[in-house]
């Protein structure tokens, strides 16, 4: 029965009757059978959940809602309203922001500096180093945040002393708004060893002869780095800005450990370390004010979107895909 | 970098041998790469530092955790009860926090458990994926992977809901086991449902297998889960491995969701533990808290998924790799 089906050229009107007929083998109620998992997980954890958040951040859903005490009530679209006149929602986008934008070109050139560090020499040494600059990743982001505290305390971390001894007085890290995400920034790029990974592999992709052939040429390092070495692994360059972006947006962990009280509600806390992410959460589960909350993750999720569309059009002529455009 | 991307446990016949000419930057001379290794060493101490530093401060007195001595002044276990102080009050992580070892056992669990269901699952979905032709494959296919864009922010509160739910209804019916907030079923139970990269990294590794392995195993009387069970999930073991270690990190890291769902100190896992301890004994930073117990608790926290590295390094590296790939 197969094979009567391959028989026929393409493009004749059964095309349409065979895909329907696919319906009707076992094989394919027997593929579905295995999708099931996550067909049911995507509906109840994904689907279903965007929907119902998309209604809620229409809603005035909040504490006397969840207990059953007042009925919720569309509100339409005063969330969003509300958003663009909330001075802590510009407040938090501008510190995530902010972040975002130390964090993602520090971490890549650290990164990029290591993995090329490592190719140069013999396989045996690099792996042993790649060990090493690979190990922060394995700290869990609590642990990064309380080492924040403690490595950058102003008065007696070991930051502040190593360049006090180098005669320069450091910063009260921890405590002075300006350097608050600074230090966060700094403990995040000691974890780049994924990254670092991804462009070694990317690294050890390119072929020898092009190197030869500039070196030939009389091609200086730096131009070999920059018409060779650059172009060549831009796609892994692409990828992990794209990649290191879209979690920039969302930090939470670290920050969150360090400067927010678990149970507090923010008077007491630092604004510059008021991520959007945070702010979400204090609004979901610490004032229960869920319609806000949805609002606010819709407006993440569409922000999210357009800087990595925009980030996809602009970089669209700077990356270079061997083997053709993709 | 072909033999490192090789996957393991296939026959070497199965995967088309090409000669391939040299790839990555020239080698450097001896002499020059013998110039490197001091460049290489300082910035290793710069890496290591931080985890050197909590093992050391952890070891010592409450008053010297800030001295920044590497070789601790004075040697003291702040794992345990002790030290008691004159009156007999103790100083240790156990002795102020209870709940650490259940915080541990909690982490320890979860973690397995749910890199375990996410793998399994995951593996489930891939196979489906990889083997079977159907209508709509390449689009549920596009659908998954399309699931790894979506911030959690937006599916967070939703999901608190349905859990919320979940628990009311659950603690009306006395019969029925009690799931919800409070409870860790949260906090594993998504894992049953797998995972989008998972799922992508899996099927990758499935689609590497001859396809006469399966037409053999059916003439042999398989069927479809058996040949899954037995020839499938045996051939993709590395894929497995990774699958199951780095959820196991992801668990093991898991901050928010513990915050979210749990309120009983004794459900807690080791990250919202740390959290508690670090805003309990934390004040004052220079030395006034009892400092000395949250580095004990970082180092807790930390170690584990230091020798989980130390053992599975391979996969980790692959697995990153395989990420980078996809892109």
């Amino acid at each position: 029965m197969a094979s009567v089906a391959v028989n026929q050229a393409p493009g004749s009107p059964s095309r349409a009757r065979r895909w329907l007929s696919g319906f009707r083998k076992r094989e394919t109620w027997i593929a579905y059978l295995f999708l099931l998992p996550w067909f049911f997980g995507f509906l109840a954890l994904t689907a279903g959940p965007m929907v119902a958040s998309a209604y809620l951040s229409l809603t005035n859903y909040g504490v006397e809602q969840i207990a059953g005490f007042e009925p919720t009530k569309v509100v339409g679209l005063d969330h969003y309203h509300e958003l663009l006149h909330d001075p802590k929602i510009t407040l938090a986008l501008k510190n995530t922001l902010i972040f975002t934008v130390m964090l993602v070109p520090a971490k890549m050139l650290v990164a990029l500096g290591l993995a090329m560090l490592l190719l140069r020499v013999s396989r045996k040494l690099a792996g042993v180093f790649r060990t090493i600059f690979y190990l922060p990743e394995m700290a869990p982001k609590v642990a990064v945040g309380v080492l924040v505290l403690t490595l950058f305390n102003g008065q007696e971390g070991i930051v502040n002393r190593g360049l006090e001894a180098i005669g320069i007085q450091g910063p009260f890290w921890t405590t002075d708004p300006n350097w608050i995400k600074p230090s966060l920034v700094i403990m995040t790029v000691w974890a780049c060893g994924g990254t670092m990974v991804i462009y070694l592999a990317a690294l050890a992709g390119v072929p020898q002869h092009l190197y030869e052939a500039a070196a030939i040429d009389g091609a200086s390092a730096w131009r070999r780095f920059r018409d060779i070495t650059l172009p060549m692994i831009s796609p892994a360059l692409f990828f992990t800005f794209i990649i290191l972006t879209i979690a920039g947006f969302q930090t939470f962990d670290e920050a969150f450990t360090a400067f927010f009280g678990a149970g507090s509600t923010g008077a007491e806390d630092p604004d510059a370390a008021l991520f959007y992410s945070i702010y979400l959460f204090r609004q979901a589960f610490r004032f229960f004010d869920m319609g806000y909350a949805a609002a606010m993750a819709w407006l993440l999720f569409a922000i999210i979107i357009a800087v990595t569309l925009v980030q996809i059009l602009v970089s669209r002529r700077l990356v270079f895909y061997q083997g053709g455009q993709r | 970098m072909s033999e490192a991307t090789q996957p393991a446990g296939i026959p070497a016949a199965a995967v088309p041998q090409v000669a391939q000419a040299p790839r990555g930057p020239v080698p450097l001379t001896w002499l020059k790469q013998a110039m490197l290794v001091p460049l290489l060493l300082v910035l290793s101490v710069l890496f290591l530092y931080p985890f050197i530093w909590l093992i050391s401060a952890s070891l010592k007195p409450q008053d010297e955790v800030f001295d920044n001595r590497i070789v601790p002044n004075t040697v003291q276990w702040n794992y345990g009860h002790g030290p008691y102080d004159a009156i007999g009050r103790p100083h240790g992580l156990i002795g102020l926090v209870p709940e650490a070892p259940h915080w541990l056992l909690n982490t320890f669990w979860i973690s397995s458990l749910g890199a375990a269901l996410v793998t399994f699952s995951s593996a489930l979905v891939a196979f489906g994926f990889a083997y079977f032709r159907f209508p709509f494959r390449n689009f549920l296919f596009a659908l998954v992977l399309a699931t790894m864009m979506l911030p959690g922010d937006v599916t967070m509160i939703p999901v608190y809901l349905i859990w919320n739910h979940d628990g009311l209804f659950t603690e009306q019916h006395s019969w029925l086991p009690h799931i919800g907030i409070n409870t860790q079923y949260p906090l594993w139970v998504p894992s049953m449902f797998g995972s989008a990269f998972y799922i992508f990294l899996i099927r990758q590794f499935f689609l590497g297998i001859p396809r006469e392995y399966f037409e053999a195993a059916r003439v042999d009387g398989d069927n479809y889960l058996t040949m899954f069970w037995r020839i499938a999930l045996p051939l993709a073991k590395p894929a497995l491995i990774v699958s199951f270690i780095f959820e196991l990190q992801a668990k093991w890291f898991d901050f928010k969701n513990p915050l979210i769902y749990l309120t009983d100190s004794n459900l807690f896992t080791l990250p919202l533990g740390l959290k508690t301890v670090l805003d309990r004994f934390g004040q004052g930073g220079g030395g006034e808290g009892e400092w000395q117990i949250i580095m004990a608790g970082t180092v807790l926290l930390t170690i584990p998924m230091v020798i989980l590295f130390a053992i599975f390094q391979r996969y980790f590296i692959r697995g990153i790799a395989t990420q980078g790939r996809k892109g």
